[in-house]
C-alpha cells in the first residue's frame, strides 16, 4: 500500500487536522464535548492511520517503542502528581482547590493536568497494543 | 441496528462480521448523539468503530482464522440466550422511565452538580467536572486500569515472541 500515491498525499493532507482536532477535543473539553480519554484514543488514531499508509518501520522511527512504552506509565504519574501536588500544598488527594490561590483557578489547572495524563497514557496504550499486533505480523514471514 | 445484529449472527465469514462490527459501532454513536451522550458517542465512534475494527483485523490476519463449523445442536444454545434475554427485560421494568425527573438517580447528587459545578469548578461542561473533579478517584482508578491493560499485553505478546527465539526488541 505504501506505492500508492494518492493515499499517501490524501493521508498527508488528513493528518495535520487529524491532529489538530484531537488536541481541540483535548483542550476544548472543559466547554465541549470531549476529553482526556477521547483526544488520546483519536491521536493514536491518527498514528495507527499514518502505520497503515506508510508502514510500521516508518512510524517505529517516527514514534519509537520505548518513547510509547514511556508514555503508558507517564500519562499514570502526571494523574497522580496531580494527586500529590495537591497533598503536599495541604489538601487531600486529588483536591485541586489547594493548587492555586483562588479555588475555581485551582479546579481549573488540576482538570488540565489530569485529562492531559489521562490523554497521554490512553494513547500510549493504544500504540503500543497496535505495534504488538502489527509488529508480529512482520516477524511472521520468516518463521 | 437489529437488522444488523441478525445479519452478523447468521454471517460465517469472519472478516464480513468484523465490519459489520464497525458499522453497529457507528449506528450506536449515532443513536448516542442522539440521546445527548456525545461524550460517550465520540469514544464510540473513536474506540468501538475505529481502533477495535484495526486490532480484530490485524488478529484475524495473524490467526488467519476462520468461523467454527456449523454447531448441530442450536436448541440448547438458544434456550439459554433467550432465557437471559427473558431475565434481562424483566429487570429493565424495574428501572424508572426514561428521563423521568423523579428517578433515584435524579434527586440525589445530580442536582448539585448541574447547578453549582460551573461556579465550584469553573468548567462549564458538566461532563468533564464531574468526571475530572467530582470523581478524580474514580478516573484515576480508570486510568489505571488502562495502564494496567497496556502492561498486561505488553507481558502477553512479548514473552510469547521470545519464546519463538526471534526477539529483537
Amino acid at each position: 500500500m505504501t506505492g500508492d500515491l494518492i493515499l499517501r498525499v490524501i493521508s498527508k493532507l488528513l493528518m495535520p487536522f487529524m491532529l489538530m482536532f484531537a488536541l481541540y477535543v483535548q483542550f476544548h473539553g472543559d466547554f465541549g464535548p470531549g476529553g482526556g480519554f477521547q483526544a488520546g484514543v483519536i491521536a493514536a488514531a491518527m498514528v495507527i492511520f499514518y502505520a497503515i499508509v506508510f508502514g510500521l518501520p516508518a512510524t517505529r522511527r517516527l514514534l519509537p517503542d520505548r518513547l510509547v512504552e514511556t508514555m503508558i506509565g507517564l500519562g499514570v504519574l502526571v494523574y497522580a502528581g496531580v494527586g500529590i501536588a495537591g497533598l503536599l500544598l495541604g489538601g487531600n488527594f486529588l483536591d485541586y482547590f489547594v493548587l492555586d490561590h483562588d479555588p475555581v483557578h485551582g479546579q481549573h489547572r488540576g482538570i488540565f493536568w489530569v485529562e492531559i495524563g489521562v490523554a497521554i497514557t490512553v494513547s500510549g496504550v493504544m500504540l503500543k497494543v497496535f505495534y504488538m499486533f502489527a509488529g508480529r505480523k512482520l516477524d511472521e514471514p520468516d518463521q | 441496528m437489529a437488522a444488523l445484529v441478525v445479519v452478523m449472527a447468521v454471517q460465517r465469514d469472519l472478516f464480513a462480521i468484523v465490519v459489520l462490527g464497525s458499522i453497529y459501532s457507528f449506528l450506536m454513536a449515532s443513536a448516542l448523539v442522539a440521546l445527548d451522550a456525545v461524550d460517550v458517542a465520540m469514544t464510540e465512534a473513536s474506540v468501538g468503530a475505529g481502533i477495535s475494527t484495526v486490532l480484530l483485523l490485524g488478529a484475524l490476519h495473524l490467526t488467519r482464522g476462520a468461523a467454527a463449523a456449523r454447531p448441530q445442536r442450536l436448541l440448547a444454545p438458544l434456550a439459554v440466550s433467550v432465557c437471559v434475554a427473558a431475565a434481562l427485560v424483566y429487570g429493565t421494568l424495574g428501572l424508572p422511565a426514561f428521563s423521568d425527573p423523579q428517578a433515584a438517580i435524579h434527586t440525589h447528587v445530580v442536582p448539585r452538580y448541574l447547578n453549582d459545578s460551573l461556579r465550584e469548578t469553573g468548567v462549564p461542561n458538566v461532563v468533564t467536572a464531574v468526571l475530572a473533579s467530582y470523581r478524580g478517584y474514580d478516573t484515576f482508578g480508570e486510568t489505571t486500569v488502562v495502564f494496567t491493560a497496556g502492561a498486561g499485553v505488553i507481558a502477553l505478546l512479548r514473552r510469547s515472541r521470545r519464546r519463538e527465539g526471534g526477539e529483537s526488541a
